[in-house]
C-alpha cells in the first residue's frame, strides 16, 4: 500500500527509523567521547599512568596515542556495517511504501 | 650535516614542475567537462565514496599536520602526538551526525541545509559571513605557510611564493572547477601518504625496524620527558576545549562539507567518510615516528636552528635518508599540499558568494546557469587576489593562531545552527540567525582576549579571557542564542516545514 509522506512520518516504523538511527549515533558519540576526552583527561591529571612503562622504553601514553586514534577507526566502522546491514534496508522498505517514491 | 635546504635546487623544482604540469593536464580535461554549475560546484556528483575519501583526506592534511606535528614531535616530543589525535576524532562525529544528512539535504553549500526550512534571506546572508570568516582565515595560514616554505626550501623570497600558490591554485578552480580541484586533491593525498610511508620506512631501517630500538634513541639523547606528556594540557578546561575546537571545528569547515555535494547519495557520502577516517588515521599514526626519527638521527638544535618552530624536521630528515632527490620530493609534495588546500578553500568561497549570496539572496534564485558560474569565476578570482594580498599583509603573524581561529569559528559559529537544523523540530530563523552571529563573533572576540593575542601578540601582562581557545565558550553560548531565540522567535513556516525535511533526511527522498 502506498502512502502520503505526512502519513509515512507519523507511522511507527519511520518514527522508529529515526529513534535507532540517533540512539545508534549518540552511543557511537559517547563512545568517541569516552574514548578521546578520557585520553586527555588522563593526561591532565593523572599523568602517572601514562608514564609507566611497558616494555624496555616504551609506555603506556605511547600505545594510547595510536590506541585512541585506531579506536576511533573501529566506531566510525561499526557505523558504517550497521547503516549497511539494518539503516540501509529499513531506508529501502520504507521507501517502497511512499507515493510516488523512488 | 651539510643540508641543501635554502637553496633551489634543480630536483625539487623538476618534481614541483611534474606536479603542476600534471594536475594542470588534469585542469585542462576538467575545463571541458565543467559546463553546468552542478559541474563546478559538485563535480556533476559523480565522484565514487573512495576517490571522495582520497579528496578529503587531501582537503584535510595540511601543511601544518604533516610538516606542523612531525616538527612538533621532533622538538617538543610526546605534546606533539596529543595534537595528532585531537586532528582525527572529528572524522567519526562528521559520520555519526551530519555526513548523510548533509548529502540528502544540500546541493552545494551547508547553507542549503539551514535554508531548507528556514527563511531564506536572513539564514543565507549570517551563513555566508561565517563560512566566508571561516575560509580566509583558513587560507591566510595556509598562504602564510605556503610563503615561508617555499622561503626556506627553495630559497625563493616570500612574496613570489605567495604569488605563485595563488596563481596555480587560481587557475585549477577558475578552468576545471569541482572536477579539477577533486584531482588535485586526490593526487596530493597519494603524494603525501606515500611520501611519508617511504620515510617512515627509510627511519625505521636506521633503527632495525623496531620501535623500541627508536624509542631508546629518543630517551638516550634527549631523556625520559621526551617520551612524557609535558605542558601542552597542563590546564583541563583548556585540554578540552582545544579539543572541542578541533572535534566540532571540522564539522564546521565549509570546504570539508561541501564535498558532500560532490557524491551521488548518503550511501557514498558514509563511504568517503569512512575511507577518509582511514587515511587520514593512517597518516596521524606514523608521522610521530617521523618527528622522533628526525629528533635522534638529525638533533633538535639543528632542527630549531633552520626554522624555530621546527617546520623543516621532516624535510632534513628526507634528504638525510633519501639524499637530494627525496628532498626534492618531499619539498614537492609539501607545496602540493597548500596548492590543494588553498585550493579547496577558494572553491568553497567561490561557492558560498555565487550560489548563497548572489543566486539565492540577490537575485532570489532567478539567475541562469552561465550567470550563476560565471559570477562563481569572478568570485575565485576576487577572493584569490584578497587572499593572497592578506597573505602579504599577513606575513609575520602566528599561522598556529590563525589555524585556532578558523577552527573556533567553525565549531561555533557553523556547527551549532547545523546541527540543530537537522535535529530540532523548534529551530527558527531567529535562533539560527543569531546563533551563527553569537557563535562567530564570540569566539573570534575570546581568542583576541586570550592568552595567544592578549599576551603573546600585544604583550599585555594578563589575558582578559583565560582560555588558549575559547569553543567551550563560544560553543555553548551558541547553543544557548539558538535555544532562546528559537523560543522568544517561534517559526511556524520552519516547523510545517520540518517533515519534509524529515522524509529527505533519513530516507533520502527528495535529494538532488
Amino acid at each position: 500500500m502506498k502512502s502520503k509522506a505526512h502519513e509515512l512520518i507519523e507511522s511507527p516504523e519511520f518514527k522508529k527509523l529515526v529513534r535507532t538511527r540517533w540512539i545508534v549515533s549518540f552511543l557511537l558519540l559517547f563512545l568517541l567521547f569516552a574514548n578521546y576526552y578520557g585520553f586527555i583527561l588522563i593526561i591532565a591529571l593523572k599523568k602517572e599512568w601514562v608514564v609507566e612503562r611497558i616494555g624496555q622504553f616504551a609506555n603506556f601514553g605511547l600505545i594510547a596515542g595510536a590506541g585512541v586514534i585506531v579506536l576511533s577507526w573501529i566506531l566510525t566502522f561499526i557505523y558504517v556495517i550497521w547503516a549497511n546491514r539494518v539503516y540501509d534496508k529499513e531506508v529501502d522498505a520504507l521507501k517502497s511504501k511512499l507515493e510516488g517514491g523512488r | 650535516m651539510e643540508s641543501a635546504l635554502g637553496q633551489p635546487n634543480f630536483i625539487s623544482v623538476a618534481f614541483f614542475f611534474l606536479f603542476v604540469v600534471l594536475t594542470l593536464g588534469i585542469t585542462y580535461w576538467a575545463a571541458k567537462k565543467t559546463k553546468s554549475s552542478s559541474e563546478f560546484y559538485a563535480a556533476g556528483r559523480s565522484i565514487t565514496g573512495f576517490q571522495n575519501g582520497l579528496a578529503l583526506s587531501g582537503d584535510f592534511m595540511s601543511a601544518a599536520s604533516f610538516l606542523g606535528i612531525s616538527g612538533m614531535v621532533a622538538l617538543k616530543g610526546y605534546d606533539g602526538i596529543i595534537y595528532a589525535v585531537g586532528w582525527l576524532v572529528g572524522w567519526p562525529a562528521l559520520m555519526f551526525l551530519l555526513a548523510e544528512p548533509l548529502r540528502n539535504l544540500g546541493k552545494y553549500t551547508f547553507a542549503d541545509v539551514l535554508a531548507f526550512r528556514l527563511k531564506q534571506k536572513p539564514i543565507r546572508i549570517v551563513a555566508s559571513i561565517g563560512g566566508i570568516l571561516v575560509t580566509i582565515t583558513y587560507s591566510i595560514a595556509q598562504i602564510v605557510g605556503s610563503g615561508k616554505l617555499i622561503n626556506l626550501m627553495f630559497g625563493l623570497s616570500y612574496e613570489v611564493a605567495v604569488v605563485i600558490v595563488g596563481g596555480v591554485m587560481l587557475l585549477y578552480v577558475l578552468f576545471g572547477g569541482m572536477i579539477a580541484t577533486t584531482w588535485v586533491q586526490i593526487i596530493k593525498a597519494c603524494l603525501l601518504l606515500f611520501g611519508v610511508t617511504l620515510l617512515v620506512i627509510l627511519s625505521l631501517s636506521v633503527f632495525g625496524f623496531s620501535l623500541e630500538n627508536l624509542y631508546g634513541g629518543v630517551e638516550s639523547k634527549f631523556g625520559r620527558a621526551a617520551l612524557e606528556p609535558g605542558g601542552l594540557v597542563a590546564n583541563p578546561i583548556d585540554a578540552v576545549s582545544l579539543g572541542l575546537a578541533l572535534m566540532f571545528g571540522l564539522l564546521g569547515l565549509p570546504h570539508i562539507l561541501m564535498r558532500f555535494y560532490t557524491v551521488p547519495d548518503a550511501k557514498e557520502a558514509r563511504k568517503s567518510v569512512a575511507y577518509a577516517t582511514t587515511f587520514i588515521g593512517y597518516f596521524y599514526i606514523i608521522i610521530p615516528i617521523v618527528g622522533f626519527a628526525a629528533a635522534v638521527l638529525i638533533g633538535r638544535e639543528q632542527i630549531a636552528g633552520i626554522d624555530k618552530g621546527g617546520n623543516m624536521a621532516a624535510a632534513l630528515l628526507a634528504e638525510l635518508l633519501g639524499g637530494t632527490p627525496f628532498l626534492g620530493f618531499i619539498a614537492a609534495v609539501a607545496f602540493a599540499t597548500i596548492l590543494a588546500v588553498v585550493a579547496g578553500l577558494t572553491l568553497a568561497a567561490a561557492s558560498t558568494i555565487s550560489h548563497d549570496l548572489y543566486f539565492n539572496v540577490f537575485t532570489e534564485g532567478k539567475a541562469s546557469e552561465e550567470k550563476q558560474v560565471s559570477v562563481a569565476k569572478k568570485a575565485t578570482v576576487v577572493f584569490s587576489i584578497v587572499s593572497i594580498l592578506l597573505g602579504i599583509l599577513f606575513k609575520d603573524q602566528n599561522v598556529a593562531f590563525m589555524v585556532g581561529l578558523a577552527f573556533a569559528i567553525a565549531a561555533s559559529g557553523n556547527f551549532p545552527a547545523l546541527f540543530l537544523s537537522i535535529l530540532w523540530r523548534g529551530f527558527s530563523t531567529m535562533g539560527g540567525v543569531w546563533s551563527i552571529l553569537v557563535g562567530s563573533i564570540s569566539a573570534t572576540a575570546f581568542i583576541i582576549l586570550s592568552p595567544t593575542v592578549w599576551v603573546d601578540v600585544f604583550k599585555f601582562k594578563e589575558a582578559i579571557f583565560p582560555l588558549k581557545n575559547p569553543a567551550i565558550v563560544s560553543m555553548s553560548l551558541a547553543f544557548i542564542v539558538a535555544f532562546v531565540f528559537s523560543k522568544l522567535f517561534p517559526d511556524m513556516n520552519a516547523k510545517e516545514r520540518y517533515e519534509s525535511e524529515k522524509v529527505r533526511v533519513y530516507l533520502g527522498v527528495g535529494a538532488e
